[in-house]
């Protein structure tokens, strides 16, 4: 069972108009109008840009995009039917507008007219239709696939498109800024997902996968006061001390990774600036709430408390990040629980909890590799440490980063895993903390969440809405299956010459992987 | 000499056989890795349902013999496939990454040939002075550093702020001769720096080792000079050795150097061949590695062709 | 620092090392018994100074946790403290003491490494000698199945067997000596061939010496001198070998320390010119040099020259 929950939940009318309303307010400041501009941008110069990622297997499939390399390659040449702006407002794209219908089962998205495509050709109802039916059905082999699921008829209608979905979910317009959804040209019905046109911002000229890509500026793009660059160049450059001579050197602009180890070292090079945003993106250890001994809740506890989570920012993070407290909802979020104890390193409490749990000790093994997240090892080996004193012997065993996702994650009882973070709390919540979900990580099943998850996907009342996912925060905390000790910083580095708005995006890396559309030459 | 061309015939179909296993080797450790293409594919996003979808779409659900076969007979009419990550013909994803993996294996051993042998004569013939020894542990730090390590202490030096060389060896806008010379320097003496010193080791051994025989004194003792001995009589008899330690370390200037490719960010077959195996991508990995023991065979059954011709008792062999 | 300093720090360096090579042989000539003194006595200095480098290695080997001022895997302070009188060398990534690291590691990584070569060396000397001189299809059937496992790159084929069997000590042991063994019976092999049609070979052929006899006695002395050296690389290959797999993602298990992969773990800091790194890839070089210090002495002792 993969169905995601997204979309299950009822709306009331209120929800929505409320929404809706509070969305197109978002929309009715126009193109530029949440933008602060610092400096009068100016136009030129190629931006070359060095990622940490890029492999020589990708595919220009949208359905198979997953690292960073492709998803940038996304956004610079593609556009999508809404946007997630700097602040975290949506925004319409390629939608000049939408409406839902009282129950938020029926969305009504006008396509923006007269968007051109690299090649020439005009974006059309039937194109988003086509470019959202290519993740949708029995055969698609696209890792979106559970997020369009609930979408269960699309039809154009001159230059509207009209969504049914299974059943209402108000968060939809947010859920058609994923990127794996660009908007593509389409004969007959179907995109060719090996196309190289679309309608973003820059042509694509040349991609050698995993290695490098190459763009012009499009000129017809329908943006005002965006792309400023001539040009764009990706380099996949995958070691870390490679991807900082690179900068140092001036042989690229911008890096999108900065290795935690040296950042201070980094930070002291004349005409280099180092980015640090701090978004949703957090690091977690799940365990398997099905089998013993994690399916005691005081066993959880007991391991929740043991981990020094300080000591990790401090240590794995180089202080790039802030504390965890177990729940994946980040503080500049909307419902973010402000009144949830922190939990600290307490190893009294944590023997406590064992003690609960009748056990004096506690031997587990816990799975990690590099892969889960950077420093994963590095933070299993601390980890450790501080769990000895709570009398908890915790043995780190290296996994090879080789199939770590496929082998490791889901599979072993205790492993690392790493999340970017989703823009609204219940897209996070269902996608990785509700019963059933694909990517329940740690198999958690708990009734009163499933309950509020749907609850407040329906709810209307600010303060009600709050009250829920407080409540849903508290239950994912203590009683939930995954240790979440840290939330870590996008830290890149960019060379004097560049410039930037004064807020920059933290849904993704790369300003939202907008740089090329969103940054400068000064 | 039809001795040896029988030789050449013979290894050669040999060398068939031995790339036909190679690929039945390489596709049962593939095989055997965990997780199939289309986990590897999804990663962390993967369904149930979209993997079934993928392996259908694939043929990933056959059984592997069939897969198998299926492969070899369209290697066999000259058709190596497409990649199953994005349906690019194997071909065209080689095609300028062999090129650029030749390139620096053959510049690297331009230099470090020569230089070996070079160092390894003067040293056997200084053998034991304060040049022998500077010379031989000069050659030893500079392998005992893992590749990557030099490659960064190189890069510190000489690619750094103001550096005189890029720290980045791409071919990107079609550069002449002499810039890609010039491009590919670090990595080019990186790779240098790794495979000196074993075969200007082995050099310096296979002469000292023959150097107490008897028709090496009875050339010093008609009073030839010490160069001209080892260079006339004990050279041509310590030839096998050497001729074998060159040819492993040429092939592994093709084959083994992915690390270096890594840190100079220069698309060659090794970084291919790494991604491949970590995504499952079964038609671009069996090629890579056909290609890699392809260059070890021809390499190899040169190096004995060589070794045979500088021993005329081998040649004659009974 | 100027060239010139550098230079005399070199020349200093280098003269406190031989002074140090003396003192050992001079000590070592006084303390062994009669046979093995006298072959002391032809060592030189550089051999005299790798033998020291190496009992002062397996000293710290077996002796580890007593000379270790702290635990392996202790965290004792602050990432990345600079050198002090309490921890001298400092600390590594996550705090922990780097001396101790290292001593730590030199019991890891000198061990598996040896283990590693000798096993390497157990097969594939033994093998390739049986080759050249029986000949024949078992010749033929030991060189293929050598080919074929050559043909596959060895790091892409460690990753591959590693990431199958797992990354314990013993199958990173194993699958590194069968690797490696591959070359050394082409070496061995390649050397033999050149003896066996050697005519007191055939001469002992005539007189009727049985196989184990003729290999051991008559092929594997004249074949000693290149197997040596090659030991002596082959050795120092191991823990480039762990480093370059760690490098990729696998390795020994944390926290474990071992040289090649602390040199993987603060390799970055060189691209600043932060000397840290050096630490473990110095202590690596200093072992191989030494190594090949000896094996140069044996491999003179060897070949009879009396210079």
């Amino acid at each position: 069972m993969t169905k995601t929950p997204l979309f299950t939940g009822g709306v009331s009318r209120r929800g929505v108009l409320k929404g809706a309303s509070a969305l197109g307010g978002a929309a009715l400041l126009g193109p530029m109008g949440a933008r602060m501009a610092r400096a009068q941008p100016t136009q030129g110069g190629v931006l070359r840009i060095g990622q940490a990622h890029g492999s020589t297997t990708d595919s220009l499939d949208p359905g198979s995009w997953e690292n960073d390399f492709m998803i940038l390659q996304a956004h610079t040449r593609n556009n999508f039917l809404t946007e997630i702006m700097p602040d975290g407002t949506l925004r319409p794209e390629i939608a000049e507008s939408w409406e839902a219908s009282a129950d938020a089962a029926e969305w009504v998205f006008t396509i923006r007219s007269g968007v051109q495509y690299h090649s020439g050709r005009t974006v059309t109802a039937e194109d988003v239709i086509a470019s959202i039916n290519h993740h949708r059905g029995e055969d698609s082999t696209s890792a979106a696939k559970p997020i369009v699921e609930g979408i269960t008829e699309m039809r154009a209608d001159g230059m509207n498109v009209i969504f049914t979905l299974e059943s209402g979910n108000a968060d939809f317009p947010f859920i058609m800024s994923d990127y794996h959804l660009p908007i593509l040209p389409s004969t007959d019905g179907a995109i060719d997902p090996m196309t190289t046109d679309g309608c973003g911002p820059y042509r694509l000229d040349d991609l050698e996968f995993g290695v490098s890509a190459t763009y012009s500026r499009h000129d017809g793009y329908w943006k005002d006061n965006a792309a400023y660059f001539d040009g764009v160049e990706q380099i996949a450059i995958h070691d870390a001390a490679a991807r900082q001579n690179a900068l140092i050197s001036g042989q690229v602009d911008y890096i999108d990774t900065v290795d935690l180890n040296t950042v201070h070292l980094m930070q002291r090079a004349p005409g280099i600036n180092v980015l640090s945003i701090t978004g949703s993106q957090h690091y977690g250890l799940p365990m398997d709430t099905r089998e013993a001994p994690f399916s005691d809740n005081n066993v959880r506890q007991a391991l929740k408390y043991a981990i020094d989570r300080q000591q990790l920012v401090d240590t794995i993070l180089n202080g790039y990040g802030s504390v965890g407290n177990d729940h994946p909802i980040s503080p500049g979020q909307r419902f973010f629980n402000t009144e949830l104890e922190q939990k600290t390193f307490d190893p009294d409490r944590s023997r406590y909890y064992l003690q609960q749990a009748g056990l004096d000790s506690l031997d587990v093994d816990i799975h990690l590799a590099d892969a889960a997240f950077a420093g994963a090892i590095d933070a299993g080996v601390l980890y450790s440490e501080t769990a000895a004193q709570a009398g908890i012997n915790l043995n780190v065993v290296r996994e090879p980063n080789d199939g770590y996702w496929s082998n490791v994650w889901m599979q072993k009882p205790f492993c690392g895993t790493y999340w970017g973070g989703r823009p609204t709390e219940d897209w996070m919540f269902a996608t990785a903390y509700s019963e059933g979900a694909a990517w329940n990580e740690s198999y958690w099943s708990n009734e009163r969440f499933n309950e509020l998850l749907i609850e407040a996907r329906a709810e209307l009342n600010e303060d009600l809405r709050r009250e829920m996912y407080f409540e849903m925060q508290d239950l994912v905390a203590n009683d939930g299956g995954t240790i979440i000790p840290m939330f870590a910083a996008y830290v890149g580095a960019y060379s004097d010459a560049l410039a930037h708005n004064d807020q920059i995006a933290s849904n993704w890396r790369n300003d939202g992987h907008r740089i090329s559309e969103r940054w400068w030459f000064a | 000499m039809s001795h040896i061309w029988k030789m050449v015939f013979k290894r050669l179909g040999l060398g068939f056989l031995t790339l036909f296993i190679v690929s039945l080797l390489i596709f049962l450790a593939t095989e055997l890795l965990p997780g199939d293409f289309a986990q590897e594919f999804l990663g962390q996003s993967a369904t149930p349902e979209t993997v079934a979808a993928i392996r259908r779409q694939l043929g990933l659900d056959l059984p592997m013999h069939i897969r198998y076969i299926q492969w070899l007979a369209g290697v066999l009419h000259g058709d190596f496939g497409t990649s199953l990550a994005n349906h690019r013909p194997v071909i065209d994803l080689i095609g300028g990454r062999l090129g650029n993996t030749l390139f620096l294996a053959l510049y690297a051993a331009a230099i470090a040939v020569p230089l070996s042998l070079m160092l390894g004569i003067l040293a056997a013939l200084f053998r034991n002075s304060f040049f022998d020894r500077f010379v031989n542990a000069s050659a030893l730090t500079s392998i005992s550093f893992p590749e990557f390590f030099v490659a960064y202490i190189l890069i510190f030096w000489l690619a750094g702020m103001g550096g005189m060389f890029p720290s980045m060896a791409n071919f990107r806008g079609d550069p002449n001769f002499l810039d890609m010379l010039y491009r590919t320097f670090l990595p080019a003496i990186t790779l240098t720096l790794v495979v000196t010193a074993h075969m200007m080791r082995m050099t310096r051994a296979a002469i000292i080792n023959l150097l107490a025989s008897p028709y090496i004194e009875m050339a010093r003792l008609k009073g030839m000079t010490p160069m001209r001995v080892i260079v006339r009589h004990a050279l041509p008899n310590a030839l096998a050795p050497i001729i074998n330690v060159i040819a492993l370390n040429l092939a592994y200037l093709i084959t083994g150097v992915v690390v270096v490719e890594v840190v100079f960010v220069y698309p060659g077959l090794g970084q291919l061949m790494v991604d491949s195996v970590a995504a499952r991508d079964m038609p671009v990995v069996q090629a890579v590695a056909l290609i890699f023991a392809a260059a070890y065979v021809l390499l190899n059954l040169t190096a004995d062709v060589l070794a045979t011709l500088s021993n005329p008792r081998l040649v004659h062999r009974r | 620092m100027g060239p010139l300093i550098v230079l005399l720090w070199a020349v200093a360096v280098i003269a406190a090392c031989l002074v140090a090579g003396w003192l050992f042989r001079t000590v070592a000539i006084v303390a062994t018994p009669h046979t093995i003194k006298r072959e002391l006595r032809t060592a030189p200095l550089t051999a005299s100074f790798g033998m020291l480098v190496i009992v002062i290695y397996i000293f710290v080997a077996i002796f580890a946790p007593l000379i270790a001022p702290f635990p392996e895997r202790e965290i004792v302070g602050p990432e990345y403290m600079p050198w002090d009188h309490i921890h001298l060398l400092g600390t590594d990534n996550l705090g922990r003491d780097m001396l101790s690291r290292l001593i730590f590691g030199a019991r890891n990584t000198v061990g598996i490494a040896f283990v590693t070569t000798a096993l390497a060396f157990l097969i594939g000397a033994i093998l390739g000698l049986l080759a050249a001189t029986v000949g024949g299809w078992l010749d033929q059937i030991l060189s293929r199945v050598v080919d074929v496992l050559m043909a596959i790159p060895a790091l892409i084929f460690s990753l591959l067997l590693l990431t199958i069997f797992g990354t314990s000590i013993p199958t990173l042991i194993l699958v590194i000596a069968v690797i490696d063994s591959t070359r050394v019976f082409r070496l061995a092999r390649s050397v033999a061939l050149n003896i066996v049609v050697m005519d007191y070979i055939e001469a002992a052929k005539l007189r009727g010496e049985g196989l184990w006899r003729l290999i051991t006695r008559e092929i594997l002395p004249n074949a000693l001198a290149p197997l040596v050296a090659e030991f002596g690389l082959r050795f120092c290959f191991v823990f480039l070998a762990i480093s370059a797999l760690s490098f990729l993602g696998l390795g020994l298990q944390p926290p474990m320390a071992d040289w090649g992969s602390m040199v993987k773990e603060n390799a970055t800091l060189i691209s600043f010119g932060d000397i840290t790194p050096l630490l473990p890839a110095g202590a690596i070089a200093l072992l191989t040099v030494s190594v090949n210090f000896v094996v140069d002495w044996q491999l003179h002792r060897a070949s009879g020259l009396k210079e």
